[in-house]
């Protein structure tokens, strides 16, 4: 009974606690030095809990409660395998490190306008939507993400914020009622929304169109989250308006909870052999790279160089979702925890950069290697890490994709991959010699000192991305760890419904009706 | 029964995005919010409507009677439709505030933010200039 209440303390915690914080935050709303304190003792005690997880189901496995005490199928549940809880991990990790960075770079504007309230509700959506094990609640924290977001983006309130942020929420939005449709849909088909069940019960149904429609729906809605081709157009047109705390954590978290909704559904509802969702996510996986990099070659501010990136990046995970073998899936899950690190540090990068010199725009900055040699050499390591040059993270996580798709007979993917590997070095050179290599636009009278609560998060970051990068092997192994619930759908089902044979009976007699 | 509620579902979805197509903003929200709502809608289809009788278990039953409706979908749509609203007031709201600060609600027209990014200087310059 004891282990029940821990089991179900852990899995909660890391939703609970942002909500608290964002509620107690939301009470300290005019004293702004109270409010960054308690963010970063809250920010600590986050990760706390994620870290708490994760010890939980690397011993479990797999972790699942049901609230409230309804029997199985019916009550709302939260379900944490390796891969939910490793991406609560990584989200405690890098919501500490921005929030450290956004103790200079925010300013008394948007703390006022409630940065902190709505940044703890953003972290607590992260995190509900990760461990959640029921779609129509997956819904639900897609919502709490969209509302705080959004609020974040227009935080400043200047002409592009409002611009960006208009174009971010209608198309959001549209995904959102997209999500929505397909559970009706799926409820329709299926009658049962918990993950589990519908894992038990859809493979004894018939293909019929209400299915296929509820797929091709989900594929859309979080394809819109995502920001794949052709449907990443919000992204570019509104990450670099924020500033850059909060473009940082989007960068890293929001797209990737499109990601992780898309493998969850269709690991575990659908397969991606049905009616050519493979051809469909194959092709779209290798436009939404080709595409991504080439919109990132052709601009100069480097956060819209960054949100390219971000799209091009999510191809390969997508890559890892079409081959769906377990090894291409294990690549995508280290890819996902790879690219959240590097991607967020990347935009933290920016916002140093942006500090030293001035500007964002490339042609306007220049001569950082001489002045803070050391922030090149912090811009190398997730550039590079991005790239995929080995030894760092990035090495291994294209290695192990590209490595999947030969072996699951998809080389044109690998091709694809490997080229569009080349031109983010591209970028990566073009940031490295506008911003640091080349003479200054303007000569400098005196030079701008990067604040340590700048650097500190940023080099943190970087630690991890060496860390993850020098020493793979036991993230490699997690990964394929993970890759197996993911892969065989069996052990999530039998997790969650544990002993209690009778309800199981039950949904399936109810299915059959 | 089912087939005029599909048709009706399927023609507030059509004019929803119809809507969106536009190019002025407060129409692409209202668009949006008749898509929402034939999303919830469409739940209460997926409900089956067939029952006459709202879902309360009579005395001295332990369950539902068989002719008894689904709670489930209307718990959904409770849900959604809070949502929606929310979401949608904030729309509004934002669309008032670009109209304010941008001068325009044609999605067209508005281009700060790519402005402020474009890889061409010659934009920039006419912005700013």
């Amino acid at each position: 009974m004891q282990e029940t209440t821990y089991n179900l303390l852990v899995l909660v915690f890391p939703v609970l606690v942002p909500l608290a914080l964002a509620a107690l935050t939301a009470v300290l709303w005019r004293n702004h030095g109270l409010q960054r304190i308690v963010s970063v003792i809250g920010l600590g005690a986050i990760l706390g809990c994620s870290v708490l997880l994760m010890m939980a189901v690397l011993r479990y496995d797999i972790l699942a409660v049901e609230f409230g005490s309804w029997p199985v199928p019916f009550g709302i549940s939260f379900v944490a395998d390796r891969l939910a809880a490793a991406l609560v991990a990584i989200t405690g990790v890098l919501a500490l490190c921005v929030g450290i960075f956004s103790l200079r770079d925010m300013r008394q504007l948007h703390i006022r306008g409630g940065f902190y309230p709505l940044f703890f509700g953003m972290i607590a959506g992260v995190n509900g939507a990760f461990l959640t094990g029921d779609v129509f609640n997956l819904y639900v924290w897609f919502e709490v993400m969209l509302i705080t977001s959004i609020g974040l983006l227009a935080l400043g309130r200047t002409r592009a914020q409002i611009d960006g942020a208009i174009k971010y929420l209608l198309l959001n939005l549209l995904g959102t009622v997209l999500f929505l449709m397909a559970v009706g849909l799926l409820y329709g088909a299926a009658g049962t929304l918990a993950f589990a069940d519908l894992a038990r019960v859809l493979p004894t149904l018939e293909a019929s169109p209400g299915l296929v429609g509820a797929a091709i729906l989900f594929l859309c809605a979080f394809g819109i989250k995502a920001g794949v081709f052709p449907l990443f157009f919000w992204l570019p047109a509104s990450y670099h308006t924020a500033p850059f705390t909060i473009s940082a954590i989007f960068a890293g978290l929001l797209t990737k909870v499109g990601v992780y909704a898309a493998f969850r559904v269709f690991t575990l509802l659908f397969t991606v052999e049905e009616a050519g969702i493979r051809e469909i996510v194959a092709v779209v996986a290798a436009c939404t790279m080709v595409t991504g990099v080439f919109g990132a070659a052709v601009q100069w501010n480097i956060r819209r160089i960054l949100s390219f990136h971000i799209i091009s990046q999510i191809g390969y995970m997508l890559m890892g979702l079409a081959i769906a073998t377990p090894l291409a899936l294990a690549g995508a899950v280290f890819y996902i925890v790879h690219h959240i690190i590097v991607k967020a540090n990347l935009f933290l990068l920016a916002g140093a950069i942006r500090q030293a010199s001035g500007s964002d725009d490339l042609k306007k900055s220049g001569g950082l290697l001489k002045s803070h040699p050391w922030l090149a050499v912090l811009f190398l390591i997730p550039a590079l890490s991005l790239a995929g040059l080995p030894p760092l993270s990035g090495f291994w996580a294209k290695f192990l994709v590209v490595d999947a798709s030969f072996k699951g007979d998809m080389a044109w993917l690998a091709a694809v991959a490997l080229f569009t590997g080349i031109l983010t070095l591209y970028s990566m050179t073009k940031i490295w010699m506008e911003a640091f290599w080349k003479a200054p636009a303007q000569e400098r009278v005196r030079s701008r000192r990067v604040p340590l609560a700048m650097t500190a998060p940023i080099a943190m970051l970087c630690a991890i991305t060496l860390f993850i990068g020098l020493s793979a092997e036991p993230f490699v192994q997690f990964a394929e760890k993970a890759s197996v619930t993911l892969a065989n759908p069996d052990v999530y089902v039998a997790a969650f419904f544990g002993t209690e044979t009778e309800v199981v009976d039950l949904a399936i007699e109810r299915s059959e009706q | 029964m089912t087939f005029l509620y599909a048709a009706t579902v399927a023609i507030v979805a059509g004019a929803g995005i119809y809507m969106i197509l536009a190019r002025n903003v407060m129409r692409i929200v209202m668009g949006v919010a008749l898509l929402a709502a034939a999303a919830n809608l469409l739940i209460f289809l997926s409900g089956r409507l067939v029952s006459v009788s709202p879902p309360i278990i009579p005395d001295g039953a332990e369950t539902l009677a068989e002719t008894a409706a689904n709670p489930l979908p209307q718990a959904l749509v409770l849900t959604a439709i809070v949502i929606g609203f929310a979401l949608t007031a904030f729309s509004v709201a934002l669309a008032v505030k670009a109209y304010r600060s941008l001068g325009t609600l044609d999605a067209g027209a508005m281009h700060d933010a790519e402005d402020l990014g474009s890889p061409f200087a010659a934009a920039i310059d006419t912005k700013q200039g």
